[in-house]
């Protein structure tokens, strides 16, 4: 994707914070040291530090100690490159890629909990879209917050694409005519968004599942990507939100917004050892060119350069 | 939200309690447990760390070791020291003289700033205060028009400045509104920034600067991870905050940032945001949530809220009408409806000393309140006073009424009866009598002495000759 490496210097500028804080503290903690229990404590409290949580920190601690023993690694300088080649390996190309259905238009659904950044994000994924040439179509579906459909509405407006707002309160609804008004003005790209909701409210998230059987039932083989918006600065708190969002309606991907601001991006490996969950798109600033698709080895070599 | 970190607790009290005999080695073990918890609750990890020593050199030096309760001692150092880390708060709101007092809320993007002024503005007019919203967002497309349809939903007036770019001078020219509409309250809500974004950051003093106001709050999403502090210790260098408010409070994020923030800043979380609704903000008490914390329940916050939500005359003739034995099903649905304003059951439930851990048995949602509702509302009014003359005919229409089955309604009498006796009884204990009363009930299967929907029952009901019996001790 020839537009998107420009946004490179973008994700390296965005993670800049992150290297330094992150992998300059690794770098300064391993280098000329032995690899014995007091470094793997420290190495597992930066990698704590980070949002990993503790499971994902102990398991690349072990995962440290077993390469040690069978002599792959020797000292603390190995260790970043180690780490590099490990972290690749959490997210295969495969499933990465976005499935787009050879019959237009193709459903984008976007949910997530309240403030994760839902409604740029959508943004965000229109301009991406239409710089790609293809016809996309917003749904105004958050009937709920105060100012929601006009700040889609201004997005829209600015980006050029076109939006379906309904008049009513119930989502689905409005779900249901944007399907149609997709179908009839041949948009490509159809991207639902949705009221933010906590994954913890059982009848919101009913109504997610039911939004997203509207579009099912209104374009076969839809929706073909529900995208989770998590914010990069949550903490552990994320992977709950995943599992619960992943339960209601069944996400294929995560969307990392905020990325920019964040010290650290340790979540999304905390989210793919316990939800395996892809992560597809990075969001790391306000304006709505501010989006880059995940691409770990781009990702990671951002976090070392 | 701090189940999770409530259970993990127990499980480790548990276990202490458990031994014969605790070495200085089993304390340190168990902290071990307890700082893993912490940490998974997203609690900074250096807090954490710091925390665990405390409790570690308080447990030592007070010989938990020697103690014959080594579990409870435990639990009441970490209470203590949980309470020292997120406290003292003090949760009013001072205003000044003469007015207007200005408060200002700042906070990284979608920490819920908007949403918490129309809940702050509610919480101020609640104490006879007559407060102002001010848009200064100009930065998130729409953000002045959601503020001003919050404040409509609130009933106060948002001041805005049509195509105005410039925040600082909203928030200046706000002040001289208020003056001109007596208002006594200003509060501003400005644009999310990132704390490592100097231009914005400058902003937010700017804004400082112009309106000097009286009280700075950071608002804060309780889900946040290890960078909470990093934020909020930026966010406080640069605007010098009062205190720190907590959002998204009921989802079950386990709250680390409320334990950091506080221990990193010095600064006091002083509310906290339960629910999406504008009513929902609650002041927060450092004691109440270490006690949470431990899974020793919240019983204050419950009376509070009761307090506040119950209508206080209609409460004593109920009163009456229980220790009479005259509660009807009439009666009965009065008071589900109040329940209901109390807020989701589940949240309610929490705050029951030992409920924590039997959350999920008390799943009794809006569903099954709807289903009861609709049982009732298909008696006659006879039947409502007295239902025992519900016989299988009137048992077949009321449930055909209520599309319900005859088993349901007949569930429900029953349920009702027992809960009428039990009210009874309850309405001749002291407030401590009744909530142990209420938890021996709680644990077999009822709440709040209104058993469970549609479960068998099998236990007694009182007979006559013991009601008789409980009456002549209560005179006694």
């Amino acid at each position: 994707m020839g537009i998107f490496s420009k946004a490179f210097d973008k994700l390296k500028a965005g993670l800049a914070k992150t290297r330094q804080k992150f992998f300059g503290a690794i770098r300064m903690l391993v280098s000329g040291r032995q690899l014995d229990e007091d470094l793997m404590d420290e190495l597992e409290a930066t990698l704590i530090q980070a949002d990993f949580g503790v499971a994902s920190a102990m398991k690349i601690r072990q995962d440290l100690q077993a390469a040690f023993k069978d002599k792959r690694i020797g000292s603390g300088d190995d260790v970043i490159g180690f780490l590099k080649d490990e972290l690749k390996k959490y997210w295969p190309p495969a499933d990465r890629s976005l499935r787009i259905s050879p019959t237009p238009p193709t459903v984008v659904l976007v949910a997530g909990i309240n403030g994760a950044g839902k409604t740029t994000s959508v943004a965000k994924l229109a301009y991406q879209f239409k710089s790609e040439g293809k016809k996309v179509c917003l749904a105004a579906a958050d009937t709920f917050r105060a100012a929601a459909v006009e700040q889609l509405d201004i997005w829209a407006n600015r980006i050029g694409v076109e939006i379906v707002k309904g008049s009513g309160s119930d989502p689905a609804a409005v779900v249901y005519d944007a399907c149609d008004a997709a179908v009839g003005r041949k948009a490509d790209i159809l991207l639902v968004d949705t009221a933010g909701r906590l994954h913890t409210q059982d009848n919101l998230m009913r109504e997610l599942t039911k939004i997203r059987n509207v579009v099912a039932k209104k374009i076969p083989s839809a929706p073909h990507e529900v995208l989770l918006v998590l914010d990069a600065t949550t903490g552990q708190n994320a992977i709950n939100q995943a599992k619960a969002f992943a339960a209601a309606i069944d996400v294929t991907g995560i969307f990392l917004a905020k990325l920019d601001g964040t010290a650290k991006g340790g979540i999304v490996v905390a989210i793919r050892n316990e939800v395996n969950l892809p992560v597809k798109f990075v969001g790391l600033g306000e304006t709505y060119e501010d989006v880059e698709p995940f691409d770990p080895d781009q990702f990671v070599e951002a976090l070392f350069a | 939200m701090f189940e999770s970190l409530t259970n993990k607790f127990s499980d480790v009290f548990r276990r202490m309690s458990g031994r014969g005999k605790i070495t200085e080695q089993n304390v340190r073990e168990s902290i071990q447990q307890v700082r893993q918890a912490l940490l998974e609750a997203d609690v900074n990890y250096k807090v954490a760390r710091q925390f665990c020593d405390q409790v570690v050199q308080k447990a030592i030096g007070q010989e938990v070791i020697k103690s014959l309760h080594p579990g409870q001692l435990m639990v009441k150092i970490v209470n203590d020291e949980l309470t020292a880390l997120m406290g003292p708060v003090d949760p009013r709101i001072y205003y000044v003289s003469p007015p207007p007092t200005i408060i200002m809320l700042a906070g990284l993007q979608g920490s819920g700033k908007t949403t918490t002024c129309g809940k702050l503005a509610k919480l101020i007019m609640h104490q006879g205060k007559h407060p102002m919203l001010v848009a200064c967002d100009l930065q998130r497309p729409a953000a002045v028009d959601q503020l001003t349809i919050i404040g409509q939903q609130v009933g106060v007036p948002v001041f805005r400045i049509e195509g105005e770019k410039n925040p600082v001078k909203v928030a200046r020219s706000s002040l001289d509104q208020a003056a001109a509409t007596g208002r006594d309250v200003v509060i501003i809500d400005t644009a999310g920034r990132l704390h490592i974004d100097e231009e914005m950051m400058k902003q937010a003093e700017d804004i400082a600067k112009a309106t000097r106001p009286h009280q700075i709050y950071l608002v804060c999403d309780a889900m946040t991870g290890q960078d909470a502090v990093n934020s909020a210790r930026e966010f406080n260098q640069r605007l010098e905050l009062d205190g720190v408010i907590l959002t998204k409070f009921d989802s079950d994020a386990r709250g680390g940032a409320a334990l950091s923030v506080k221990a990193v800043t010095g600064k006091p979380i002083k509310f906290i945001g339960v629910g999406e609704k504008l009513d929902r903000l609650e002041e927060f008490h450092a004691d109440r949530m270490a006690s949470r914390i431990l899974g020793m329940g919240d019983v204050v916050t419950l009376v509070e809220k009761a307090q506040r939500e119950f209508d206080q005359e209609q409460a004593a003739k109920m009163q009456e009408k229980m220790a009479k034995g005259k509660f009807t099903l009439t009666d009965f649905l009065a008071q589900m409806k109040q329940m209901q304003k109390l807020g989701p059951l589940g949240e309610i439930m929490k705050l029951i000393p030992g409920m924590g851990s039997q959350m999920e048995a008390f799943k009794l949602d809006g569903d099954e309140m709807k289903r009861m509702e609709a049982i009732i509302y298909s008696m006659t009014p006879a039947e409502r006073e007295a239902p025992e003359r519900i016989d299988a005919p009137r048992r077949r229409r009321i449930a055909r009424g209520s599309g319900t089955a005859p088993e349901d309604v007949s569930g429900l009498v029953k349920s009702f009866t027992q809960a009428a006796g039990m009210m009874k009884q309850m309405a001749g204990m002291g407030m401590r009598d009744r909530m142990a009363f209420a938890k021996q009930m709680t644990a077999g299967g009822g709440m709040f002495g209104m058993p469970k929907f549609k479960t068998k029952q099998r236990s007694h009901r009182l007979t006559k000759k013991e009601r008789e019996k409980l009456k002549k001790k209560k005179r006694r």
